[in-house]
């Protein structure tokens, strides 16, 4: 027996109010506002850009960005090694960068949840056959696959999102799947084939919109993924073929000045770690708040 | 009598495993007709699911297959039917109530959406018909304030209610033979007893054959015309319910109802069943009840005994009334 607080009163227990995790916590506007700024720097490029992303001007090569010693407001980021705008490459770039990350997540996911689907509610062979094809897929790195196509068919941004998607498709069809066979197990599908729904009917009316809340965590989380994807393979020179604006080759194209030019090649990196990282936190938010079980994606 | 709806001869399924096949559902036969309700009662795994589920033809994929036998509905053998026009009967001609209210509703979308595609599915209707029918169905199940039901998610609904949307939906078409699987087995005590009143009355207006499913004696008294006791995959009793209650015939009927606590019965303990219910795998080559039976004869443990009329339409499985 614990011994009773002078005075014979039972001292009600401290309450400790629970740490906030999961619904509680906060919207993340300033992931949010990022990924914003972005998404409206891509949109508006034209109309924002202080000036032509191409246009080269030799003998004002290497300007700092305005805050350095030599720097000017003509070029508030600096100047490139053909003393191109770096601020009019950076808001282009973020044009291609989200426009991979988009059209690479969209075809995978598409493609993927409709393969999980299926999968997941016919099981037996089918799933087997499909499940073996997701591991196989699974198993390809995507950069090799990027590296052969840039290499056979050359390099373009089409190629780049075909490369991506390709493979990317193979993990929404499994962690979809997985959703699926824990649905199948309710009774509301089985109540559904009792009532007479077909194949089509369960599949797009009570197993799809079941899955949606996965499909968004998981469509959050890969953008930032892709993002990195298409920079790394731009950088390799198998993205997207210069002179367009691409994030990756901005990096490789100012490696050799970083110990006099530092800015370069930092000012494109830090636009990556930017938007990879408000994905991120935004997928982390949407999957503690849509859907707690996935804790391990 | 009325024409039977659903006819069920000598149905067999079987379900395969590791260990071997395994008969769960081994020639089962019974009627149903039309305004009457046949209970089916039996332990976990005597095969009264399985029966249920293979007049629809939805036994598991992969594991389990209708291995033989008829299921007649209005004289039109079900097990013959193509995979297209069994899901037209589905739904249309057999409805079916499964045990879970809580997930046996699409959580995300609102009941009206569902009670709504029912509806149209079954009678093509659209627009403001279809929200009036549905409403009506609703009303037709005692839910209170329809209308308003209809805009509400399933979670925000209990389960008593949620039991009775699902049984609107069940009976929308409405259907010949609509099948009970258990459905009150999660409700409680008042819930459950208002939700049986409501069957009752719904096949009084319908005049429906039902199927009710059920390990409860009691329900089968309240509710059923007739009750079919299923054992290790056999129908071991079938006849009418009065008749069976005061008369069993077989050992099994007779323990079951000897295990129901009585009010004012001046008893110490319940009577229980000695002995596990059969392993399917290694069921005894005799009658399946013989290793538990306490009027078990040498001849039990050899040969199964066939169905005989103990009485007009009361029939058993059992040596003790095959006349010699």
């Amino acid at each position: 027996m614990a011994a009773e607080p002078a005075g014979g009163t039972l001292a009600l227990p401290e309450v400790v109010a629970a740490p906030a995790r999961g619904r509680g916590r906060h919207v993340p506007w300033i992931p949010i506002g990022i990924i914003a700024l972005f998404v409206a720097a891509a949109a508006l490029a034209p109309l924002v850009s202080p000036g032509d992303p191409y246009a080269q001007a030799l003998r004002n090569r290497f300007k700092p960005p305005v805050w350095e010693e030599r720097g000017t407001w003509a070029h508030p980021l600096g100047t490139d090694r053909l003393g191109r705008d770096m601020l009019a490459r950076i808001l282009y770039g973020a044009r291609v960068s989200l426009a991979v990350g988009a059209l690479a997540v969209l075809l995978a996911s598409s493609v993927g949840a409709a393969v999980g689907l299926v999968a997941g509610y016919y099981g037996g062979r089918v799933d087997a056959a499909l499940m073996r094809i997701t591991d196989a897929t699974l198993s390809f790195p995507v950069i090799l696959l990027a590296l052969i196509l840039a290499v056979t068919v050359g390099p373009s941004f089409l190629n780049v999102v075909i490369a991506i998607s390709v493979i990317l498709w193979a993990r929404y069809a499994r962690v979809i799947r997985g959703e699926v066979l824990t649905l199948m197990q309710l009774d509301f599908i089985a109540q559904a084939r009792i009532a007479g729904a077909g194949a089509w009917r369960i599949i797009t009316r009570h197993l799809a919109p079941n899955t949606l809340n996965t499909l968004v965590v998981l469509i959050t989380l890969q953008v930032g993924y892709v993002i990195i994807v298409e920079a790394a393979l731009s950088f390799l020179g198998a993205g997207i073929p210069p002179p367009t604006p691409a994030w990756g080759s901005m990096i490789a194209e100012g490696r050799d000045f970083v110990t006099s030019a530092w800015w370069v090649s930092f000012l494109p990196g830090l636009a990556i770690m930017l938007v990879v990282l408000a994905f991120n936190l935004l997928g982390d938010w949407l999957r503690d708040t849509l859907d707690p079980k996935l804790r391990q994606l | 009598m009325a024409p039977a709806v659903i006819d069920v001869r000598n149905l067999q399924t079987h379900i395969v495993t590791r260990w071997g096949t395994l008969k769960a559902v081994d020639g089962v036969s019974f009627t149903v007709a039309e305004g009457e309700t046949l209970g089916i009662v039996g332990e976990s795994g005597s095969g009264k699911s399985m029966t249920c589920l293979s007049i629809v033809r939805l036994v598991p994929r992969g594991a389990a297959r209708i291995g033989g036998g008829q299921v007649l509905l209005d004289g039109d053998d079900l097990l013959t039917k193509g995979d297209a026009e069994m899901q037209r009967i589905r739904g249309r001609k057999v409805g079916m109530v499964l045990q879970d209210p809580m997930s046996s509703l699409n959580p995300v979308f609102s009941v009206g959406m569902q009670v709504r595609e029912a509806v149209a599915m079954y009678h093509g209707l659209r627009g403001r018909a279809l929200t009036r029918r549905a409403t009506e169905l609703l009303a037709s199940v005692r839910i209170p304030s329809p209308a308003a039901r209809l805009r509400a998610f399933p979670h925000q609904l209990s389960g008593g209610m949620r039991q009775r949307v699902v049984g609107a939906m069940a009976i929308a078409a409405p259907p010949r033979l609509p099948i009970a699987d258990e459905p009150t087995t999660s409700l409680d005590l008042t819930i459950q007893a208002q939700y049986l009143g409501l069957l009752e009355e719904l096949q009084q207006q319908h005049r429906f054959a039902m199927i009710f499913v059920t390990h409860d004696l009691g329900i089968v008294a309240r509710i059923c015309d007739r009750v079919a006791v299923m054992y290790g995959g056999r129908i071991v009793e079938i006849g009418p319910v009065r008749r069976i209650f005061k008369s069993p015939a077989h050992p099994y009927t007779k323990a079951l109802l000897d295990a129901i606590p009585r009010l004012g019965a001046r008893r110490d303990l319940l009577t229980t069943i000695e002995g596990q219910p059969p392993d399917l795998v290694r069921m005894p080559s005799g009658c399946a009840f013989a290793p538990r039976c306490p009027d078990v004869m040498d001849r039990c443990r050899v040969e199964a005994p066939p169905s005989t009329d103990v009485d007009a339409g009361h029939a058993t499985r059992c040596w003790l009334h095959v006349p010699a």
